[in-house]
C-alpha cells in the first residue's frame, strides 16, 4: 500500500437482514484530501460512515483505514480517526475546557499535552474567555467547531464528519469549512458527509450515493460537466431522480 | 503509512490505560456535580424516605380501634377498660363474646387489637395468683400492631402499679401477645433494611441506567465507541461514581437507622457493608443491563421503575410481609434480588448472625450480579458491532 493513501475500500457491503444498505462500495481517498460523501437521506450514508470508523461490522467486502484493516486492526483504527457525528457530540453540561480535557484523557493524552492542545484551541477559537463556560450555553456555530477541533485532539490521521453543519446558516458553514482547510492543508484527510450542496463544491473530490451504490465519483468540476450543468444542485438531483 | 504508525506504536506501548479510567470517571463526576437535581435525588431522596418511613412507623396514634372480650365481667376488668379508654389512645369500638367473633371482626379490618380479659381476673389478681390478659393484634400491618401491642403493655403495667397501691405484694398481671396473620412480625423494624434495599436500588440501577442511556441519546456514546475506549472502561467508568456514592448513602442511612430510629446493629459492621457492596453491584449490573436496552433516557427511566422500583417496594417484604401475600407474588418474590438483601440486612442487624446463616441468599446475589452482567455484556457488544 502507498503512504499516499488515507482509505481504501472494495465491494463493502452491508446488509440488515434482507435489506442491504450499503452495496459493494469502492473508493479510494488520499492522504490530506477533502472527501465529500453525499446522498440522500436513507441512501447509505450513516451506515457506511458508522463501518469505516468501526462502530458497525461490515457484512462483506475489504476496507483499509489509515493503513488498518477494518476487521482486524479496529483498537488501531480507532486510534488514528477523529469522529464528529450529527447529533452534536460535546457534552452540554461540561465547560469548555472540562470537555477539551476529557477528549484528550479518553485519548491517552499526557496532562501537558492536554494543557497544551486546549490552550491552542481556545487561542484559535477565540475562546479563551469563554473557556470555563458551559458548552450548552454558545451559539450552535461556536458548537460546532468546537467539536470539529476537540475531535482533532490527539491529531488523527483522518477526520470522519457526519454532517457537521447541520442547522447552521452558509456564513457560518463557510467559517466551519476554514477550519477544515487547514487541518487538511496539515495532512489531515477529511471524510465527510453533507446534503448541502454548496458544502460539495468546498470538497476536493465527492462521491454521490443513491440506494446503497455509488453512482457518480469524482471533483465537483468533473461532474458538473458529465452532468452538463453549472451546479451541483442539479447534478444532485439528476442522479436521484434517474435512479 | 508513516502518518499513522508512529502514533500507534506510541500509544499501545505506553497505554496509561488507568489514567484513562480516572479521566472518564472525573468527567462522571462533573456531570453528576453540574446537575443539581441528581445531587438531590442520590442524598435528599435517601433522607426524606427514611424520614418518613421511620416516623410514620413509629409515631404516636390516637383512638386506636379495638375490641374488648371481658371473660370476667368483675370490678377490676370494668376499671381496666376504663383505664384504657382514659388514654385516648384506644377506643373500643365492640364487645366480643367469643374467639370466633374475634377472628370475625379482625377480617372486617374493624379492630386492630383485642384485649381478652380472662375469667376470674379480679378474684386471682387479689389473690396473687397472676392471671394472664391475652393481647390479640392484626399483623398484617406488623408496624402497627406491635406499636398497639406496646402500648397495651404499658398501659397495664401503670394499671397494676395504680392498684397494688403502697402495698408490697407482688400482685402481677399476666400479658401474653399474639400476632394475628403474620405470627413472626416479619417487618417489624423492617423499614430500614427496606429503606437500604429500595434507595440502592433506585440509586445504583436508575441512575447507571440513565446516565448511559444518555450517552445514546445525546449521541455522545458514538464518541467514546469510536474513540480507543475499550467498552469494559466505558461500563465500568460510568458505574464506579454510582458505587462511591451509592455506598455512601447506605452508610448515610445505616447510621439514620441506628442514631435517629434506633434500628439496632447486632452482627459484624464490615460484613454488614461487604454485604451492602455486594448488592450494589446487583443493581448496578441490572442497571447497565437495562440500559442496554434503552435508547433513550425515557425508556430507561420507564424500565427502571417499572421493573426495579415498584417490586421492590412491594413484593421484597419491604411494605408487605412474604408470609402474607398470594402464592403467585410469593413466587415472584424470589426472583427479587432485594428480597435476599433484606434477608441479609435482617439477620445482620436485628439477629446479629454471620455469613454461617446468610450464605445462601449472599450466594443468589452474586449468582444474580453474574447472570446481569454476562447478559449485558452480550448486549453491549452487539451494539458495539
Amino acid at each position: 500500500m502507498k503512504t499516499t493513501t488515507a482509505i481504501e475500500i472494495k465491494d463493502l457491503t452491508k446488509k440488515f437482514g434482507d435489506f442491504t444498505a450499503v452495496n459493494a462500495i469502492n473508493l479510494k481517498v488520499s492522504k490530506g484530501e477533502i472527501f465529500g460523501f453525499l446522498g440522500a437521506n436513507g441512501a447509505g450514508k450513516t451506515t457506511a460512515i458508522r463501518m469505516l470508523t468501526g462502530l458497525s461490522m461490515p457484512s462483506s467486502g475489504e476496507a483499509n483505514i489509515a493503513g488498518f484493516d477494518v476487521y482486524k486492526q479496529r483498537e488501531s483504527i480507532k486510534e488514528n480517526i477523529g469522529y464528529m457525528s450529527q447529533k452534536f457530540s460535546l457534552y452540554g453540561d461540561l465547560s469548555i475546557r472540562q470537555n477539551i480535557r476529557f477528549y484528550g484523557g479518553i485519548y491517552g493524552l499526557s496532562r501537558k499535552e492536554i494543557r497544551a492542545k486546549t490552550e491552542q484551541i481556545l487561542e484559535e477559537l477565540q475562546l479563551e474567555e469563554y473557556a470555563d463556560k458551559v458548552v450548552e450555553e454558545l451559539p450552535l456555530g461556536w458548537k460546532q467547531r468546537l467539536a470539529f477541533a476537540v475531535s482533532n485532539v490527539h491529531d488523527p490521521a483522518i477526520v470522519f464528519l457526519d454532517e457537521p453543519t447541520g442547522g447552521v446558516d452558509p456564513v457560518t458553514r463557510r467559517q466551519f469549512w476554514e477550519m477544515i482547510y487547514e487541518s487538511a492543508a496539515k495532512g489531515v484527510t477529511i471524510f465527510v458527509t453533507t446534503h448541502y450542496m454548496d458544502e460539495a463544491e468546498y470538497c476536493d473530490r465527492i462521491c454521490i450515493m443513491v440506494a446503497g451504490k455509488i453512482e457518480a465519483l469524482g471533483t465537483p468540476q468533473e461532474l458538473k460537466q458529465r452532468f452538463d450543468t453549472d451546479n451541483m444542485d442539479e447534478v444532485f438531483l439528476k442522479l436521484v431522480r434517474t435512479n | 503509512m508513516k502518518f499513522s504508525l508512529n502514533w500507534s506504536a506510541l500509544i499501545s506501548k505506553s497505554y496509561p490505560m488507568f489514567k484513562i479510567f480516572v479521566a472518564f470517571v472525573k468527567k462522571e463526576f462533573y456531570h453528576i456535580l453540574r446537575d443539581r437535581r441528581t445531587l438531590v435525588i442520590l442524598f435528599g431522596i435517601p433522607i426524606a424516605l427514611v424520614l418518613i418511613f421511620g416516623y410514620t412507623v413509629t409515631n404516636e396514634f390516637k383512638g386506636a380501634s379495638i375490641a374488648i372480650f371481658d371473660r370476667a365481667h368483675d370490678e377490676l376488668s370494668q376499671e381496666y377498660i376504663l383505664h384504657l379508654q382514659a388514654s385516648g389512645h384506644f377506643e373500643i369500638v365492640d364487645n366480643t363474646y367469643s374467639y370466633e367473633e374475634i377472628e370475625e371482626s379482625f377480617k372486617s379490618g374493624e379492630v386492630k387489637m383485642t384485649v381478652v380479659i380472662p375469667p376470674d381476673f379480679g378474684k386471682d389478681f387479689y389473690r396473687g395468683e397472676n392471671p394472664k390478659l391475652q393481647l390479640l393484634a392484626d399483623a398484617s400491618e406488623p408496624n402497627y400492631a406491635s406499636t398497639l401491642i406496646n402500648y397495651a403493655s404499658q398501659m397495664t403495667r401503670q394499671f397494676q402499679l395504680e392498684k397494688m397501691g403502697n402495698q408490697q405484694r407482688p400482685f402481677q398481671i399476666g400479658i401474653e401477645s399474639r400476632m394475628i396473620y403474620n405470627p413472626r412480625l416479619e417487618s417489624a423494624y423492617n423499614f430500614i433494611p427496606g429503606v437500604v434495599a429500595l434507595i440502592l436500588m433506585l440509586i445504583s440501577a436508575m441512575m447507571t441506567s440513565l446516565t448511559i442511556a444518555r450517552e445514546k441519546e445525546l449521541g455522545t456514546m458514538d464518541l467514546l465507541l469510536v474513540s480507543p475506549l475499550p467498552p469494559l472502561i466505558i461500563i465500568l467508568g460510568k458505574v464506579t461514581p454510582y458505587i462511591i456514592l451509592s455506598f455512601l448513602n447506605a452508610v448515610m442511612v445505616l447510621a439514620m437507622g441506628y442514631f435517629v430510629f434506633d434500628v439496632p446493629i447486632y452482627g459484624n459492621v464490615i460484613l454488614l457493608l461487604i454485604l451492602c457492596i455486594l448488592y450494589l453491584s446487583t443493581a448496578l449490573a441490572l442497571g447497565v443491563l437495562i440500559s442496554t436496552r434503552s435508547q433513550t433516557q425515557q425508556a430507561a427511566m420507564m424500565g427502571s421503575l417499572f421493573s426495579l422500583l415498584m417490586p421492590t417496594m412491594l413484593l421484597s417484604g419491604f411494605l408487605f410481609p412474604i408470609s402474607s401475600m398470594p402464592r403467585l407474588l410469593q413466587i415472584i418474590s424470589n426472583v427479587i434480588p432485594a428480597t435476599y438483601f433484606i434477608e441479609i440486612l435482617k439477620g445482620v442487624m436485628l439477629k446479629g448472625v454471620g455469613m454461617s446463616v446468610i450464605w445462601f441468599p449472599s450466594m443468589i446475589l452474586l449468582l444474580m450480579t453474574l447472570f446481569f452482567l454476562a447478559i449485558a455484556w452480550k448486549n453491549f457488544n452487539v451494539i458495539s458491532k
